[in-house]
Order: structure tokens, then sequence, then C-alpha cells
């Protein structure tokens, strides 16, 4: 093999687009058969960080994958956690203290406008706009400084307790999390100004990457790609859990199908978590974050339990079956990336590259939670 | 006669320094404009605001090996990167700073620099060929057809500049526009009312000429990896960034020249190398601005602005133009 490429028109050729590419974000690997600039077909490798978190979660105590949960998603870490001590409790039938309950969607809906802050000037850049990207992540400091003080991590925080909360939130975080709010809606402000009015990033994303509500079911897409897509469907209002049913929320549905849809969905939704943040601020009951009684030993009666919760990509189901032994039976995660990722492939046929690593971005990709 | 050969190694040596010094300075010029434009600091260790950090950079890249990959063209891999440094220098020996500061006035000045520019395109298409990557021949197919696409209007624009004023010669051009910001072509007048909106099409056309963003498609780093450039390392990868900002030092000398009034001072007073100095800078600021403010376009969105909207209205202008200079 020398010398330059020889290729015949009508000819098409194979391209590697990762494990190591800027727009795979990850170690995701894409093999496209390419014509020119077109994709003929696309075929979507995963594995290559695979770490066998389900087979863990059989091998470990309950406590002791706690904090395994939190390395699905680096960006949205708690949201992950929240789900399986949601799923524990309900099998161990342990009672939450309400102030834990609020404590635990605040803190979610904080690292989910934290997750979508991120994704935000990550797609921009996907689209070349570096810029925003940096005032993005000056806003998510902010939040990741605030959790920091609480939880005592920056990113894949291991907060949550079965029963309630490590650490109860002090005067000083209620505070910065009131002062987030206002902050935060001058920023989504300028985003929006600065980007969603940009022609050259409306013409990019308008029409382009279409994903049918068809599609979305037929591979158990979820979250903002769903909504995005004109499926009402968000698990915190379908099937309500911790305190989510106290709050008032609209859920944002677009049914234009097409990228631009998928980020007007993730922009509304920080607004939404905004909007439940000041709720539960307000709503704060006192009083204890642990339960008083709490077994020792968490050991579930033997049964079948499954627990979705709503995290920043999607709904994210955790199945545990107990045999009654200090660790499951059966640990299964149901990834809401992986579903959104394996519609890629389908979606992309015939598409330009530039068009189909920008509908890629919309996808919200993190790859250690497809691999698990 | 030894004078003369004297005169132009002379001129050519300044011309180097000049290119190579603006190179690397405006590096440094667009770290700390986008680290201003971002709210960051940008390259602020290296001696004082960060202004060592072009030589270390410089160092660092000379000092590294250069690797050419198994089954490239090593011929043609080795050429691209001077063949993208080099007609950028030449270009400089032709363009008149003030009255008196040009290195070789020629009478075909204008269409020397569009050959040359011309060149800069091979070297995008060499480098991205002989390198035997699929990205770098993704990325130069995708240049070639920018750099036509965008020189056909960019060449409109300028016949109609050259009608008007009926010389090639870059200090002439100068000439028929001094005395004052009304004098200049991109007001309008008479015979060429449409003068600021072809201002506007070769502005867009010098973006996408250096392969700028939003026209940066040759080297779309998140789906071409680095685009032409994929494969080099050291040096080589050195002359194409200091090749891509001498180009722009171009671009916007020759906006100035032929739009702008060159040296002229806009109230007819004290005209100098100043006001050169002062208008090219400015545009090279654009330039950054909007490099660091805009998401990138698509390629057929290029094409199609070219093609569909560019040519017509610089095309229109010509026969306008054309046809108002023989009323006038």
């Amino acid at each position: 093999m020398s010398g330059p490429i020889h290729i015949q028109p009508g000819e098409t050729f194979t391209l590697n687009v990762g494990p190591q590419h800027p727009a795979t974000h990850g170690v995701l690997r894409v093999k496209m058969e390419m014509d020119g600039e077109y994709i003929v077909k696309a075929e979507t490798v995963l594995g290559y960080i695979h770490r066998m978190h389900e087979l863990m979660g059989e091998n470990r105590t309950y406590p002791q994958v706690l904090p395994n949960l939190s390395r699905l998603d680096y960006l949205g870490a708690l949201g992950y956690t929240h789900g399986h001590v949601l799923a524990v409790e309900r099998a161990a039938g342990i009672e939450v203290p309400e102030r834990a309950e609020y404590i635990r969607a605040i803190t979610v809906e904080l690292n989910r406008v934290a997750s979508h802050l991120f994704w935000f000037g990550a797609f921009v850049m996907d689209l070349g706009g570096f810029t925003p990207l940096m005032y993005a992540i000056e806003d998510r400091e902010y939040i990741l400084d605030m959790l920091e003080a609480v939880t005592g991590s920056r990113l894949t925080y291991c907060y949550y307790r079965f029963g309630g909360l490590y650490n109860d939130i002090d005067d000083e975080f209620i505070d910065r999390a009131r002062a987030f709010i206002p902050r935060m809606r001058k920023s989504l402000k300028k985003y929006d100004a600065l980007v969603t009015g940009n022609i050259i990033f409306r013409k990019r994303l308008e029409g382009i990457g279409p994903i049918s509500a068809e599609m979305c079911r037929k591979y158990g897409a979820t979250g903002p790609v769903a909504r995005g897509a004109g499926i009402n469907f968000d698990v915190r209002k379908n099937e309500p859990y911790s305190v989510y049913p106290e709050f008032d929320f609209d859920v944002p549905v677009y049914d234009e199908c097409d990228s631009l849809a998928r980020y007007k969905v993730r922009m509304d939704e920080m607004e939404q978590s905004l909007r439940i943040i000041e709720q539960g601020l307000d709503k704060l009951p006192d009083g204890p974050i642990m339960p008083k009684k709490k077994p020792k030993l968490i050991k579930p009666p033997a049964g079948d339990y499954y627990q979705a919760v709503e995290t920043a990509r999607g709904s994210f189901g955790i199945r545990i079956v107990s045999d009654g032994t200090k660790n499951a039976y059966r640990f299964k995660l149901r990834s809401p990336t992986y579903s959104n990722m394996s519609l890629f492939d389908e979606a992309c046929e015939g598409m330009m590259i530039m068009d189909a690593l920008a509908m890629m971005g919309s996808l919200d990709l993190v790859i250690p939670e497809i691999d698990r | 006669m030894s004078l003369t050969i004297l005169n132009a190694v002379i001129a050519v040596v300044i011309a180097i320094a000049f290119a190579a010094l603006n190179a690397a300075y405006l590096v440094w010029a667009e770290r700390r404009g986008a680290g201003r434009i971002q709210r960051r600091p940008g390259p602020n260790v290296n001696g004082p605001l960060g202004l060592l950090q072009p030589p270390a950079d410089g160092l660092k890249l000379m000092t590294k090996q250069l690797v050419i990959p198994g089954g490239a063209d090593k011929a043609l891999f080795m050429v691209a990167p001077v063949l993208a440094m080099a007609p950028a220098i030449m270009s400089f020996v032709t363009i008149p700073f003030s009255d008196s500061i040009v290195a070789r006035s020629m009478d075909i000045g204008v269409l020397m620099i569009f050959a040359f520019a011309s060149l800069g395109a091979m070297s995008v298409l060499l480098a991205g060929w002989s390198s035997r990557n699929k990205y770098g021949v993704m990325a130069s197919v995708r240049a070639v057809s920018q750099n036509i696409s965008y020189e056909i209007p960019m060449l409109i624009t300028v016949i109609t500049i050259v009608m008007m004023t009926g010389t090639m010669n870059l200090k002439e051009l100068v000439a028929s526009q001094s005395g004052g910001i009304w004098n200049w072509n991109i007001v309008p007048s008479l015979s060429s009312p449409l003068m600021p909106i072809s201002f506007l099409i070769f502005f867009t056309c010098s973006l996408a000429e250096t392969n700028r963003a939003p026209f940066d498609l040759g080297e779309a780093e998140s789906e071409l990896v680095a685009g032409f450039h994929t494969e080099y390392g050291s040096m080589g990868f050195g002359l194409f960034f200091m090749g891509e900002y001498a180009n722009i030092v171009i671009g916007a000398s020759l906006i100035t020249i032929l739009f702008l009034g060159g040296w002229d001072c806009p109230l007819g007073l004290f005209p100098g190398v100043w006001w050169f100095l002062l208008k090219i800078y400015v545009l090279i600021f654009s330039f950054i601005w909007i490099r660091w403010t805009f998401p990138r376009t698509t390629i057929y969105g290029l094409l199609n602005l070219s093609w569909k909207i560019l040519i017509p209205i610089s095309l229109f202008n010509l026969l306008l133009t054309a046809g108002l200079l023989k009323v006038f």
C-alpha cells in the first residue's frame, strides 16, 4: 500500500470515525461507508470502554455498587445514583424523609442544568463555534462549586444514601442556589441571542437530521431526542417518583423532528429545571435527612424490582432481581444513550458527513454511559 | 546591475521578515483576542502579556520530528507546506505600504497576487492528497471546490474596480483614491452605485479564500479531524499555520488597497504607512472576531452562497458599472 489514494467515480470507501475522533466525544467508533461526502451505510461499534458495571452490580453489595452508578454518566451523575437509591429503597422498603427527597430533587435538577450546559457548549463546538462552550463552562463551574460544597466531589458524585443523604445542605448552599437562578436565566437569554438566532446555526440544524417518532419508538429512544420528535414522554410526569408530583413544571415538546427541535427541547428544559429548583427551595421542609430506622445490612426480599428516572439524557431504568441475599441476583441497567445511539445508523443513511455529525451531537452522547 | 539584484534581495528579505513576524504575532493576537472574547486570559505566561509565546511555539515546532506517514508521496508531502507559505511571501513583494514603501511596483500587481493566491489552493490539494489520509483527501476536495467558487466572485469584483480605475498597478489604484474618504472605492459614486455590496462580497470571499471560519471547511475539526494537515506535525504544520496568517495579511491588505484607499487618510490629512497598517489590523481583528463568534457553514451552504448569491450579484454589478461608466 503506497502512493496516493485512488478512488474511482461511484466507488465507495470506508471511513473510520473514531474511536479517536473529535466529534465522538469519547471512544465511540462509527464505521461509515462513504460515497464522497455522503454516508451510504453506517455501523456503530461499541464496547471500547466497557467496564462490566452490571456484573459488578451482581458481585458487590448494594452500597458497594452505589459509587459505580456515578461512573456511568460523568456529566449528569446524580440522576443515575438517584435511580439506584430509589430502586433499592423500593426493593428493601426503606422510608425516605421528605427533606432528603427535596434536596435530591434540587441537586438532580442542578446537575441536569450542568449537564445540558456542557452539552450546549459541546454541540455548538461540533458545529464549529468554539466560544459558547467557554460561556457554558463558566455557568457550569458555578453549579459544580455549589455541588462540591455539599457533596464533596465535582463530577462523579456519591451523595445519596439508601434512605437519605450523606450530608445536609446549609444556608450557604441555599443562598448560592437562589442567586444562581436569575443568573442562569440571564445566561439563557444570552445563549439565545448568541447562538439560537444565528443564521448559520439555524441553517445547519433546521430540517437536518430527521429522527421521526416512529424511529424513536422502534429503537426506544427517550429523553430530549424523543421529545424533539413530538413524543410527550417524561418519566418525571408519566411515572412520577420522589417528590416530582409536588412540582409545577412543563415538559417541552417539539414535533419538528430535526436537530434544532432537540436543541430547543434541551434549552427549554434548563428553564424548567430552574423552576423546579426554585419551587424546591421554597418548599424545602425541615427535618432529618436520614430515616430513624434503617436496616444495617440491605437485603431486599426476593423479587423483581424496576425503577425508572428521567436523567439529563433520557429515561434511565434500573432492574434489580433479588434472591434475598446482600448481592443482587441480576442487575440490569437501561441506559438512555444506548437506545438513542442505536438509531444513529438508520438515521444517518444518505446524509452528508457534516450533517450526520451535527445530528450525532444533538443526541447528547456520553460514551461511558453507552458502554457501561 | 548588481545594485538592482541587491535591491531585490533586500526587498524579498524584508517581505519574508514582515510576513513571518506578522504570522507569528497574529497567532498571538488571535489567541489573546479569542481569550478576550471567551472571557479567559489567553497565553499570558511567557513574557509580558505572553509576547514570547510565538517564539516558544516556533522553537517547539522546529525541534519536533517531522513524521512522514507510510504510503505518503514523500516529495509532494514535503512540497505542500512550502507551497502554502511561499506564495504568501511573494505576494508581499508587490504590496505598496505607502507612497514610497513598496518592494516592486508592478503594472500587473493585481494579477500577480491572484495568481499566487491560486497556488495556495494547490498546496491544500497536495497536502491532503499526498498524505494518504481519507480525511485529508476529503478536506482537500472541499478546499479546492471552495477556492474555485470563491475566486470567481472575487475576481469579478476586482475586474469592476480595474474597469473603474483603469489600472492593475496597486500603487496607482491607491493613488486614484487619494484625497479623503469620499474618493475611496467603497463609497458609491454615480458610475458605481453598488460598491458597498462589492466590498461585502470581496470581504466574504477573502474569508473563504484564506480558509477562515466560518468557511474553514478544509480543516473542520469536528468532522475531518484536522482536515488537510491531519498528518502534518513539526514545521510542516507550522508552515501551514504561518501561511494561513500570512494570507490573512494579504487579504486585509488587498481589501485596504482596493476599497479603503490604502495609505490614504479618511480626511485627506497626513497620508502614510500608519493609515495602511491601521486599516489592515482593524480588518484582521474583524476576521478574528468573526472566527470566534460564528459556527461553521456546511459545504453545500458555502457553495450555494457563492454560486447562487455572490456570483450573480457581482456579475450584475460588473455589467451595471460597465454601462454606467459608458454613460457618465
